[in-house]
C-alpha cells in the first residue's frame, strides 16, 4: 500500500482530468484507471455559469481523492492563494503546488516554491509539490513541512518520458523514505514503468492518457504498466552487464565432434 | 459602484459579496472568492462588505493536471 499524508492507497496512479475529448471519457478513464486521486484545478467562472460545478459533480460520484493544483501560477502569492480558494471550496487540504518559472519549458521556479511551500506547511496543509530532480530544493521542501516530493520526469505536456534516469534515481537513493511521484512528461505506459523500476511510489500524468487515441485503453495500459514496473522493483532488478552469460547451463553440454 | 470581477471592470450596485454573486446569477455551492488578493471563505461572503475599486476573483472547479 501506498501511503500519502497518512491515507492509504491501493492505486499507484495519480491522473489528471484535463484534455479529455469529453467529459464521459474522462470518467470512462479515470474508473479503468484505477486511480485514487484525481488532480484538478481553479479558474474563473463566468456569471449565471455553473458548468465548474457541473465537473466537479460528475468527480465527486467517482468517491476519488481530489487533489487540486496551482497551475498557472507565477508567484508564491498567487499560488498561496490558489491553494487557500481550493482548499475552501474543495474541503481538501491537499494542495499539488506548482509555482511555473519559465513560460517555453513549464519549468518551476523552485526558489518561489520553497517559499509557497513553506507557508502553506504552517498553515496545515499537505503540499504535494512539483519540482525538479534538485536534492537541495528536495530538502529544502522537506524542511519547509512537505512529507510528498514530486520531480518532473520531463516537461509538463511532453512526452518525453525520463529525460534524465540518473537524477531521478538520486533522489530516491538520498530520500529513501519520502513518497516520490514522478510527475509530469510521461509519454507511454514504458515511461511510468521505468518510473517504477526506479523505484518511485506512484506517478502522476494526463496528456498521456487523455491525449491517446483511446484515452480509456490507455489509462487501462498505464495502470498494468505501474503495476508492472512496481513488482518488478520489489523483485530485485538484475543489474545490466558488459558481456554475454549463457543462460543455458555449460556444464553437461555434449560434445560431438 | 466600480468592481473589477474577474478582471472586468463592471458597474454594479451590490453591498456585500453575496448580494453581488446573487445578482450576477452565479449559482450552486461550487465556487471559491477572493477579494483584493485575499480568500474569501463561504461562510463569510454575507458578511464581505464591498467597497468601490475592489477587485473580486470568482473561481470554479476546473479540470486540470
Amino acid at each position: 500500500m501506498l501511503t500519502l499524508y497518512g491515507t492509504q492507497l491501493a492505486s499507484r496512479l495519480l491522473l489528471g482530468t484535463a484534455r479529455y475529448p469529453s467529459p464521459a471519457i474522462m470518467e470512462a478513464a479515470i474508473r479503468a484507471s484505477g486511480t485514487e486521486i484525481v488532480t484538478v484545478s481553479l479558474r474563473r467562472e463566468t456569471a449565471g455559469g455553473g458548468r465548474g460545478g457541473q465537473f466537479f459533480e460528475t468527480i465527486r460520484a467517482l468517491g476519488v481523492h481530489v487533489l487540486p493544483n496551482t497551475a498557472g501560477c507565477h508567484t508564491s502569492k498567487e499560488a498561496i492563494l490558489t491553494a487557500r480558494m481550493a482548499r475552501d471550496l474543495f474541503a481538501t487540504d491537499w494542495v499539488k503546488l506548482e509555482v511555473i518559472g519559465h513560460h517555453d519549458t513549464l519549468q518551476p521556479d523552485v526558489f518561489a516554491l520553497v517559499e509557497a511551500a513553506r507557508e502553506l506547511c504552517a498553515d496545515g496543509f499537505k503540499v504535494f509539490p512539483y519540482t525538479t530532480a534538485d536534492l537541495v530544493v528536495a530538502e529544502k521542501l522537506l524542511e519547509a513541512g512537505c512529507q510528498v516530493l514530486m520531480p518532473g520526469a520531463s516537461p509538463i505536456g511532453s512526452a518525453r518520458g525520463l529525460v534524465d534516469p540518473a537524477a531521478l534515481v538520486s533522489v530516491r537513493a538520498h530520500f529513501p523514505d519520502v513518497p516520490l511521484i514522478v510527475d509530469a512528461g510521461l509519454g507511454r505506459p514504458s515511461h511510468a514503468a521505468q518510473a517504477m523500476e526506479l523505484g518511485y511510489d506512484a506517478v502522476l500524468l494526463n496528456t498521456a492518457v487523455a491525449g491517446a487515441a483511446d484515452p480509456v485503453a490507455m489509462a487501462r495500459a498505464f495502470a498494468s504498466a505501474i503495476d508492472a514496473g512496481h513488482a518488478g522493483y520489489r523483485a530485485g532488478l538484475l543489474e545490466p552487464r558488459d558481456m554475454a552469460v549463457p543462460s543455458t547451463p555449460v556444464i553437461g553440454k555434449a560434445v560431438f565432434a | 459602484m466600480k468592481l473589477i470581477i474577474n478582471g472586468e471592470e463592471q458597474q454594479i450596485e451590490a453591498s456585500t459579496l453575496s448580494a453581488l454573486l446573487s445578482a450576477l446569477d452565479y449559482e450552486g455551492d461550487w465556487l471559491a472568492t477572493a477579494l483584493n488578493g485575499d480568500l474569501v471563505p463561504r461562510t463569510e461572503r454575507a458578511q464581505t462588505a464591498l467597497n468601490d475599486g475592489d477587485r473580486i476573483e470568482i473561481l470554479a472547479p476546473k479540470q486540470g493536471g
